[in-house]
């Protein structure tokens, strides 16, 4: 069968700099050639690393013939004096594991610099770098965490996992609106990524009373891992929670994992409820009172995000789905799990989940679907041309993300509901309704 | 020496002519060093910060023929190139023009692929591709990955000779076989002229404007469709928005000029030594002597001097005055410039222009010479016309060298052109300006808009200061005690 990925929406393991990146002043050190950092930094712009700050062996022709780790050991070195930052992470690209440097007995020779310093094998064509997010994470298990004196747990600490930075730009949004859900019901959150959390936080991750992974797939390897190594047990909840239905499902459910007493949580939850509907009333004719507001919907994204958009749309705004496109290579062994939660619908609805990474034949795919007129679209930026000859409603959702700016939004929680439909109808709105 | 539009590959700039990564020094010791061995000496660096390779600027310049097809033999990590062709399409929309033929598709080049090679996927993936969206030529992308394991491109590209009615060629943009990723805009030239430019059956009055956007942002191309019209020529914008059509018939164009020598030296050069299509050698249009050479050589190709005469005497009597009026305010500000080798030239001698003071001029990399053994115009004219001494490094877009001479510089403005490199300047207070687009300073219009948005950018520093005060650099003391060339080799 033809290998072709049309239109990638996903890059490959060495994407996973993008995960060191966002634990502040933890530094990736690229040993690869000079443009795989520009190609796989995606949406991580500048912050207090940016892809032309990241050391890098810059591997050229005399690399490949003579081997490259002679140039890796100097970037290292001086790495440790140029760099301030508190963890360093190599990270090989395809050129160097095709050539056989071997990473592990170069960076085990800095077993005593004064700055921790770990190695991942990222190489392009073994993974996307969702797998090599896992990677990294379970590197900073097994290298890092576990070479920390044992501590106490911490009653109420609970680490969040889920969005991967920052292939998602919506990473941080996320993270943040998880972070409130969390806090609000008297648990204290703790997550490794983004602005001014680090390597506090990161040490703080053995010490937690239980894991929270919000996601279908991505880490679920790694909270097992952490049970493992640190006893601490985990909640898997697939659904990145969007909207008010949703959002107050998942405060539920963590309530009842971590213990805590239902009644106070109930009337968080109806404080939420009755502002989020105070909104939703006052806009119903937005919604409902127009000509081209798409009925039918398909998302082709990411299991997280797709599901995510899916659970929101169906059960929170009523909308029917069409096919899920998702389109993130999902490793087959998660596949069958992932569609089931496609099939647990509110009325017993149901999705077909189709794992499908060549855009071409998702673009044919939604073109032959029937939508009960043009379709609503929640996709990458791909799919804005499919549906605007479709005479359909587009909403950017997805990586590769252009033409939208997201600064620290996000699409999850009570708030991000209502920000859904804000950029939605925002969109239906530029036709004549 | 001279460009083969036959050969199989054009070969990395290191290779070609000499160019190089790394140096630290004066405008005067390159002056010195030109003239006595012919170049500066490559120094390589013991410690690097990733910079860029060819695949980028060669594909996402590919990338802009709007009815190809580019086929990225390569892992999916680097085919996130593919990204950029939304953005395409708002380019090319913007003047009407389809991309529907348009693709990009990758190999998804896997483990196994490295052991037991993927020519035969390829060749598959190209026809389907063609199957897909009937493009006019198609483009395999080669990868570090198909170089290092030895995929035989050139093999696939002879079977599928018979099969398919276009022309399917390689651009070969190896991301490790050079640092330089301007070698990748020669990659995909090469690829256009051997594939795609036929030879020419007529002259037309057609000119060939090499760039990076066609002059899209503010309407800058109407700037230049007036200039041409002035000696009754029009421009042909490569390859922003263009069509296989279009290119197939570059080669009968009156001339060829260009913004950026660094980006179209070989494809100007190219053109001219297959079929004679004179390439303008002047100056680039930034600035008042920049345009005014360029407008002049351009007039005397087509024997009409007098008539861009009396445009430029027009243009000067209504834009001279006001450029000097800014010109009187950033007269003695001091300046920090880092861009690719022409460009920079080119913008310091606008800042002089300006009766500004360049501190430093860093070079993302440093041609001495192009394909044809010309020096370039701009570095010459600097070289010879510069009022004050310049100190200047090539930098490879090695960020913690330029933010340790920003540090120690502090100049008024710094002026970049890469994404990710005016921000930094801003984070010590330096305020960065990123001349993004190339007709930022085109003509007498858009120096007069450059200097008052230098001089705007020096007296609101809000933005600029208030970052200052919230972040702080990644770079440890130490460094920033240090030589900025102290990791060059000696």
């Amino acid at each position: 069968m033809t290998k072709i990925l049309d239109e990638p929406r996903y890059a490959c393991a060495l994407g996973a700099a993008q995960t060191v990146q966002a634990i502040y002043r933890a530094v990736p050190i690229f040993h690869s050639g000079p443009g795989c950092a520009g190609r796989v930094s995606g949406n991580s712009g500048t912050g207090y690393l940016s892809t032309n700050t990241f050391p890098c062996s810059n591997i050229g022709e005399a690399e490949v013939v003579f081997g490259g780790e002679g140039k890796l050991r100097e970037v290292i070195a001086n790495s440790l004096k140029v760099i301030d930052g508190d963890l360093f992470v190599v990270l090989s690209g395809c050129t160097t594991e095709i050539v056989g440097d071997d990473i592990v007995q170069v960076v085990g020779e800095f077993e005593d610099a004064s700055k921790p310093i770990l190695h991942v094998n990222t190489p392009g064509f073994k993974g996307t770098n969702y797998e090599g997010h896992e990677w990294v994470v379970d590197a900073l298990i097994k290298q890092y965490l576990s070479t920390l004196p044992k501590g106490e747990k911490i009653k109420g600490l609970v680490n969040i996992w889920g969005p991967v930075p920052s292939h998602d730009p919506y990473w941080i949004g996320d993270f943040r609106e998880l972070e409130n859900l969390v806090r609000e019901i008297g648990l204290t959150p703790n997550i490794i990524f983004g602005e001014h959390r680090g390597i506090e936080n990161l040490n703080n991750v053995p010490l937690a009373e239980f894991n929270l992974l919000v996601s279908p797939w991505v880490g679920l390897q790694n909270v097992q891992l952490l049970e493992e190594k640190f006893g601490t047990p985990f909640l898997h909840y697939p659904t990145l929670p969007s909207g008010a239905h949703e959002s107050s499902e998942f405060l539920r459910a963590v309530a009842q994992f971590a213990g805590l007493p239902p009644e106070p949580v109930e009337q968080i939850i109806a404080r939420h409820e009755e502002e989020y509907y105070y909104h939703i009333e006052r806009n119903v004719s937005v919604f409902f009172e127009n000509r081209t507001a798409s009925k039918m919907f398909s998302t082709v994204s990411t299991a997280h995000r797709a599901l995510s958009v899916a659970k929101f749309l169906v059960n929170d705004f009523g909308l029917m789905p069409n096919k899920q496109y998702i389109t993130e290579n999902v490793p087959e062994k998660h596949k069958a799990r992932i569609a089931q939660y496609f099939k647990e619908f509110n009325y017993n609805i149901q999705a077909e989940a189709v794992f499908e990474t060549d855009g071409y034949k998702i673009h044919e795919q939604i073109k032959q679907e029937y939508y009960a007129g043009p379709p609503l679209i929640a996709g990458s930026i791909f799919e804005k041309k499919i549906t605007k000859e479709l005479d359909g409603n587009f909403i950017c959702i997805s990586s590769p993300f252009s033409q939208k700016v997201v600064l620290h939004s996000s699409y999850v929680g009570y708030h991000g509901g209502l920000k859904f439909l804000e950029d939605l109808y925002t969109g239906v709105y530029q036709t004549y309704n | 020496m001279a460009v083969d539009i036959k050969s199989k590959v054009c070969g990395s700039r290191e290779s070609r002519v000499g160019s190089i990564t790394g140096y630290s020094g004066t405008l005067s010791d390159i002056k010195q060093q030109l003239s006595c061995s012919g170049c500066p000496g490559e120094k390589k660096r013991c410690f690097s910060q990733a910079a860029a390779c060819a695949s980028g600027c060669a594909l996402g310049q590919a990338s802009e023929i709007n009815d190809i097809a580019i086929v990225h033999h390569a892992p999916a990590g680097c085919a996130t190139i593919a990204g950029i062709k939304p953005d395409f399409d708002l380019l090319a929309g913007a003047i009407g023009r389809s991309r529907d033929h348009f693709g990009y598709v990758c190999t998804d080049m896997t483990e196994a692929d490295t052991v037991f090679g993927s020519t035969e996927n390829l060749r598959e993936v190209i026809l389907e591709t063609y199957r897909r969206y009937k493009p006019k030529a198609i483009f395999i992308g080669a990868s570090c990955v198909s170089g290092v394991i030895g995929e035989d491109l050139e093999g696939v590209i002879e079977e599928l000779k018979e099969e398919l009615p276009i022309p399917v060629g390689a651009i070969h943009c190896e991301g490790f076989k050079s640092q330089i990723w301007a070698s990748g805009f020669d990659a995909t030239y090469h690829a256009v002229l051997k594939y795609i430019v036929k030879p020419p059956k007529k002259k037309t009055n057609k000119v060939n404007v090499i760039g990076f956007t066609a002059g899209m942002a503010w309407n800058t191309r109407a700037d230049i469709v007036r200039l041409l019209g002035v000696l009754d020529l029009e421009p042909t914008f490569l390859l922003a928005a263009s069509n296989v059509e279009e290119l197939e018939h570059i080669s009968e164009a009156t001339a060829s000029i260009t913004t950026c020598s660094t980006l179209s030296s070989y494809m100007g050069i190219g053109l001219e030594t297959a079929y004679g299509v004179p390439f303008i050698r002047s100056l680039q249009p930034h600035g008042i002597t920049g345009f005014e050479d360029l407008a002049r050589q351009l007039a005397k190709v087509v024997g009409k001097e007098e008539k861009m005469e009396e445009y430029i005497r027009q243009e000067r009597a209504i834009y001279i005055p006001q450029i000097e009026t800014i010109a009187a305010q950033l007269k003695g500000k001091r300046a920090m410039i880092a861009m690719g080798p022409n460009l920079g030239a080119n913008i310091a001698r606008v800042l002089q222009e300006f009766g500004m003071v360049v501190e430093h001029l860093s070079a993302w990399h440093f041609d001495r010479q192009y394909d044809d053994g010309t020096r370039p115009k701009a570095l010459q004219y600097l070289i010879d016309n510069s009022p004050t001494e310049i100190n200047y490094s090539v930098n490879h877009l090695q960020n913690f060298e330029f933010m340790n001479i920003l540090n120690r510089v502090k100049p008024d403005i710094f002026v970049s052109r890469h994404p990710d490199s005016a921000i930094w300047s801003m984070k010590i207070g330096v305020p960065g300006y990123c001349v993004y687009d190339e007709y930022n300073v085109f003509g007498y219009k858009g120096t007069l808009r450059f200097g008052k948005t230098l001089l705007d950018l020096i007296t609101n520093r809000s933005f600029t200061e208030n970052l200052a005060k919230h972040v702080r650099l990644p770079y440890t003391d130490w460094w920033l005690k240090q030589q900025p060339d102290a990791f060059l080799e000696k």
